[in-house]
């Protein structure tokens, strides 16, 4: 039986991993687990930009995947980058098997806002779903209220709902192998 | 309508390319990847891309903007995105000039190049469905940005190639606004003398004695304000090419100098003794028929046949109406891209006014016109509405021969010089070539009738 590991970075709190965890097997319709936290590898902070390399977390992370697991997320509370871009709320590996959220920019108040501890979990899950659809090989949707629409802003990410689209609905279903053959790399870990 | 498309991300540096290629591929484009300028170029010599982001910095060899360059020799019309860092933002500037399609300073913001991306991808699915339609209607000519189906322009165009390594001298002669310098420039690009640089020079555009020092330099002390030595722009091209335009206007004494340096490669500093040796490709532009100031005495004919050796003349757009629509096209994307607009066609009766139209100022004109009908257009297509100065400026020109009425000759006169004026935007040596005088003779009459310029 295969399953999603959740990992948290450093302080992200554990009542927030078990709505990120519920959010995701009512989803994606496969069970969760969480792993033991880890430390985001010092190597990967840029001091300069005070931010950490995304590219060499997800590194880490393709090392640390557990071989029954058919995918891995990790939640970190830092903020994170690729070097064209000033920042990005997460990345996958397309079609892989790892993926990373931030939280860094996904509370009320990194905007000067008062805290809103609701509007901050469904935007983590938002994300956390929209990574891991990566990971299955989905790309950005146009609906704008699908989970696999690309944000590059906080009012985007605000703007989509915690779930996917018809569309991208059949096609997670299809990668996962639940309607008869998958069309994408069978694989006896994606099957439930 | 994004996964028929490839983008191409060149950067030596691993991380950048690849991370910049996965945040892409999320977004659905199939992307490759080249990490040095060479690789870049085999890539797009074997496949089409919509965009080619590119690295600014790249180790010697060849770096961004020769890469930039050359993909666009393969494929002249390939947006090219370059990529570059604060420090570097004024050669980012240059490379814009070059023909970058836009720039980029990193780290930016997401939405910023998502934004770009999207843009890009618009404009290309547009083109590519103005292609198809083209295709089936009729052969194109591009050369590098000049686009034509004129088989005179053709004509140019492969004379282009077969002259370009040549290190003889070029006279282009066509009407303001024809693209002169366009056709200079892709002669430099195509030449062996690409990497060196290419110079240009209006020689209306200054006095003689300003003019002097700028094509040939002036030694510290030659005159009062002259307090260093100064390169001339035979000094600047040295190894490359220099660009002459409206060559006409030249004063005697520069003719003779120009002469002179023609025929022994070599020219003195104003104020100077030293003789300075230069390796120069000389390319001159003219909007008046040479051959008749020869005649007429105003033009050296030994310069003439020095200058002359290659000859490109460039029918004026009114001789070449099948290239209007075309060239709308062109514009419409390039300037929607600059504007950020999001026009993308004009209507059936748009385009037969201005097939119709006569362009006096050519190219220019027509481009500028549509900028100008672009900035005031509401609608995502263009209508003959949006060009209604156009016909204003013919009903000008109409209304400027029918009635002498009681208006004596002089008054005539000065009412012709004022509506030309005005439509060159001030441009003297422009409204002189209109009317059919001498600059200076204009810029008597301007004094006579004290006419208020722009
Ligand atoms: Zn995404
Ligand atoms: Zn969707």
């Amino acid at each position: 039986m295969s399953f999603i590991a959740l990992v948290p970075g450093q302080m992200v709190a554990p009542g927030l991993l078990v709505t990120i965890g519920e959010c995701v097997s009512r989803t994606i319709g496969l069970s969760v687990r969480v792993l033991e936290p880890i430390l985001e590898p010092p190597e990967a902070y840029d001091p300069q930009r005070r931010q950490y390399s995304s590219t060499a977390i997800l590194r880490l992370l393709i090392e640390l995947r557990p071989q029954e697991a058919a995918r891995l997320v990790a939640i970190t509370e830092q903020d994170i980058f690729i070097p064209m871009l000033s920042f990005i709320f997460g990345q996958a590996q397309l079609d892989g098997r790892v993926a990373l959220v931030s939280l860094a920019r996904l509370r009320q108040e990194f905007y000067g806002l008062p805290p809103d501890e609701e509007v901050f979990r469904e935007r983590a899950c938002k994300e956390t779903l929209h990574e891991l659809g990566h990971t299955f090989g989905l790309t950005h949707c146009d609906d704008l209220g699908c989970t696999m629409s690309l944000a590059t802003s906080i009012q985007q990410v605000d703007t989509k709902s915690a779930t996917f689209c018809p569309a991208c609905t059949i096609l997670l279903a299809e990668r996962l192998g639940r309607f008869g053959r998958s069309t994408a790399r069978p694989s006896e870990e994606e099957s439930p | 309508m994004k996964r028929q498309w490839k983008i191409l991300v060149v950067d030596d540096e691993e991380v950048m390319r690849e991370s910049l290629a996965a945040w892409l591929r999320e977004d659905g484009y199939t992307v490759d990847t080249a990490a040095s300028g060479a690789e870049a170029i085999r890539r797009v010599t074997a496949d089409d891309y919509a965009i080619c982001f590119v690295d600014l910095k790249m180790p010697p060899g060849i770096d961004g903007i020769e890469t930039m360059i050359e993909i666009q020799k393969i494929r002249l019309d390939m947006p090219v995105v370059i990529i570059t860092a604060y420090a570097t933002v004024d050669t980012a500037i240059t490379a814009m000039k070059e023909g970058a399609q836009e720039y980029i300073v990193k780290p930016c913001n997401p939405q910023e190049i998502s934004l770009l991306v999207e843009r890009i991808i618009r404009m290309k699915n547009l083109e590519r469905e103005n292609l198809l339609l083209r295709e089936r209607l009729e052969k194109q000519y591009t050369f590098y940005d000049i686009i034509s189906k004129n088989p005179k322009m053709a004509e140019i165009f492969e004379l282009i190639r077969d002259v370009a390594s040549l290190r003889s001298t070029v006279l282009i002669q066509g009407e303001s606004g024809t693209g002169k310098e366009m056709i200079a420039r892709a002669i430099h690009r195509s030449g062996d003398r690409v990497e060196q640089p290419f110079v240009a020079i209006s020689c209306a555009a200054l006095a003689e004695s300003l003019l002097e020092s700028e094509l040939f330099g002036h030694e510290r002390g030659a005159f009062t304000g002259a307090i260093e030595r100064k390169k001339g722009k035979f000094e600047l091209a040295d190894g490359g090419t220099l660009f002459l335009d409206e060559i006409g206007d030249i004063s005697p004494k520069l003719q003779a100098d120009l002469l002179r340096v023609l025929q022994e490669r070599s020219f003195f500093l104003v104020g100077g003794t030293e003789e300075v040796q230069v390796n120069v490709r000389v390319i001159a532009a003219t909007h008046a028929n040479l051959q008749e100031k020869v005649r007429a005495g105003e033009f050296r004919e030994d310069l003439f046949y020095r200058l002359n050796v290659i000859d490109v003349r460039i029918p004026p757009l009114r001789e070449r109406r099948e290239d209007v629509p075309l060239l709308v096209r062109h514009f419409i994307e390039r300037i929607a891209l600059e504007l950020g607009r999001e026009i993308t066609d004009i209507s059936e009766g748009a385009i037969r006014l201005l097939i119709d139209y006569d362009w006096p100022g050519n190219v220019r004109e027509l481009e500028n016109a549509l900028e100008r009908a672009m900035v005031s257009c509401r609608e995502r297509v263009l209508g003959a509405e949006n060009f209604s100065f156009l016909v204003a400026r013919a009903a000008e020109d109409e209304r400027g021969w029918t009635p002498p009425g009681t208006q004596t000759l002089a008054e005539l006169e000065r009412k012709a010089i004022e509506a030309t004026l005005r439509r060159t935007d001030g441009g003297v040596a422009e409204a002189a070539r209109i009317l059919g005088i001498d600059r200076s003779t204009l810029y008597d009459k301007i004094k006579k009738y004290g006419i208020k310029r722009g």
